[in-house]
């Protein structure tokens, strides 16, 4: 007997295995330290440049929220970015100075912050000759979320570059967009730069999502 | 500022009706955590979208894929209680294709249904030999092998009486971070699947067939293990052959 989505449909396709909530023990499987569990050799985790990476290294930080303000203590965040060139390093490599992807995890201590160190990425040219300004790819994963939402972190201080990002252009809310656009503080950890974003599931403020 | 590459391959759209919607009233959780405004499409996808993480290089342990033998109790080591059961499959895009060398990545309660996590309180005991979590790389065909214990249901606050059906958590990657997926694996013929709120996200019943581990007799080693089959199908990858003008 065969799952039914090996069964071609009438267009000589197979449907997409279904999407689950990741649940509220996602770190088991995803962020081991996180549930407790000791960590094996090598885990993926938010450290996504060394200090020896090309480029400004800085922190990236925030809350999830929900619709009723409350903070997301369960969320399990992904990370995909470009280095400071502006290129994917597609071979994940935990040997290398910088790697393009990364994971985090807000928690159900404290302020339930997630956090990555990375650089910040270069801006990126499309074929079409418009150009992205610099920006994180972010996957969020939680209990209570059905199929991964995707968003996109952008840096407040790539204001021209902002203004000029086809991405942000194809949000049609002017307001909306100001959703993906980090802060930038000073006094991140180490005495790196912190840009900060929140991350709001629902209601006022709510995040712009993308599908792809 | 570099220049895009990779811009030949486009994925199949991913049917969001037939995906579990984001507001599910019935899995109460999702209602604070469900956005209201539409999601914005990406009508060009860009190197972003196309392009995500390979693990050839990340280093795995000997017992990674194996969760009879990766977490053992110190003072003293033995086997996890419950049913030794083989859980294969093979990772395929929508059009057959296999998809190798991609992570595969699993996490699951014990035989008792009592997650080994600092949140879970649950009255089931752990299992001192038993961790719950494994991961792999397919192989070249897009094979992938875990050995594991069948884990328990347990009960969880939704409805006054509802339970999870026995099920295994598991994330793939896929050719980029547009085919990424997180399901869960059921066990063929278990009588909470058509209870579980969880499960009743999906509106089609054929949805749910594709979350089904299927028992496979014929790779079931005898007087060792079970072997049950999931094949993973991630969105079908398609190149481009003609400029878009």
């Amino acid at each position: 007997m065969q799952q039914p989505n090996l069964t071609p449909t009438a267009n000589l396709m197979l449907r997409e295995t279904a999407s689950q909530t990741a649940g509220p023990y996602v770190h088991i499987g995803l962020a081991l330290a996180v549930a407790g569990l000791p960590e094996r050799d090598e885990e993926i985790w938010n450290e996504l440049a060394k200090d020896n990476a090309e480029g400004e290294r800085i922190e990236v930080a925030g809350r999830v929220i929900d619709g009723n303000g409350d903070l997301v203590r369960d969320a399990l965040l992904e990370a995909w970015q470009a280095d400071a060139n502006g290129d994917y390093q597609t071979a994940f490599d935990l040997k290398a100075p910088f790697n393009s992807f990364g994971r985090t995890a807000t928690t159900a201590e404290g302020n339930s912050e997630w956090r990555f160190v990375t650089v910040k990425p270069g801006a990126i040219a499309r074929p079409d000759g418009r150009t992205m300004a610099p920006h994180i790819n972010l996957t969020i994963f939680a209990r209570g979320v059905n199929l991964h939402l995707q968003t996109r972190l952008y840096f407040d201080d790539e204001q021209k570059a902002n203004a000029g990002c086809p991405v942000l252009g194809a949000i049609e809310s002017p307001a909306r967009r100001q959703t993906l656009i980090a802060r930038r503080e000073e006094g991140g950890e180490g005495g790196l730069p912190r840009y900060r974003l929140d991350i709001v599931l629902q209601g006022e403020g709510e995040t712009v999502f993308f599908d792809f | 500022m570099s220049l895009n590459r990779n811009l030949n391959r486009r994925f199949v759209e991913r049917d969001r009706q037939w995906h579990p919607a984001a507001y599910t009233p019935g899995y109460k959780t999702s209602v604070p955590r469900s956005p209201s405004q539409a999601l914005v499409s990406l009508q060009t996808p860009s190197v972003s979208e196309l392009t995500g993480p390979e693990f050839r290089r990340l280093r795995m342990g000997p017992h990674d894929n194996d969760l009879l033998l990766n977490f053992r109790d110190a003072d003293s080591p033995g086997l996890p209680v419950g049913e030794r059961v083989i859980m294969f499959g093979r990772v395929v895009d929508q059009f057959g294709k296999p998809v190798p060398q991609t992570l595969v990545e699993m996490w699951q309660a014990n035989a008792g249904g009592r997650y080994r996590h600092k949140k879970d309180s649950y009255l089931a005991p752990l299992d001192p030999n038993f961790g719950g979590v494994g991961r792999c790389l397919t192989d070249d065909d897009g094979w992938y092998h875990f050995r594991t214990i069948k884990p328990g249901p347990y009960p969880w606050p939704n409805g006054i009486n509802t339970w999870r059906p026995a099920h295994i958590h598991v994330s793939v990657m896929g050719p980029a971070i547009s085919t990424r997926l997180i399901t869960q694996m059921y066990f063929e013929g278990d009588p909470l699947i058509p209870i579980c709120p969880i499960v009743q996200t999906l509106k089609d019943e054929e949805a749910v067939g594709t979350m089904i581990g299927r028992l496979d007799m014929a790779r079931s080693r005898p007087m060792d293990a079970l072997a049950y089959r999931f094949d993973l199908v991630v969105r079908g990858e398609l190149q481009t052959y003609f400029e878009n003008q």
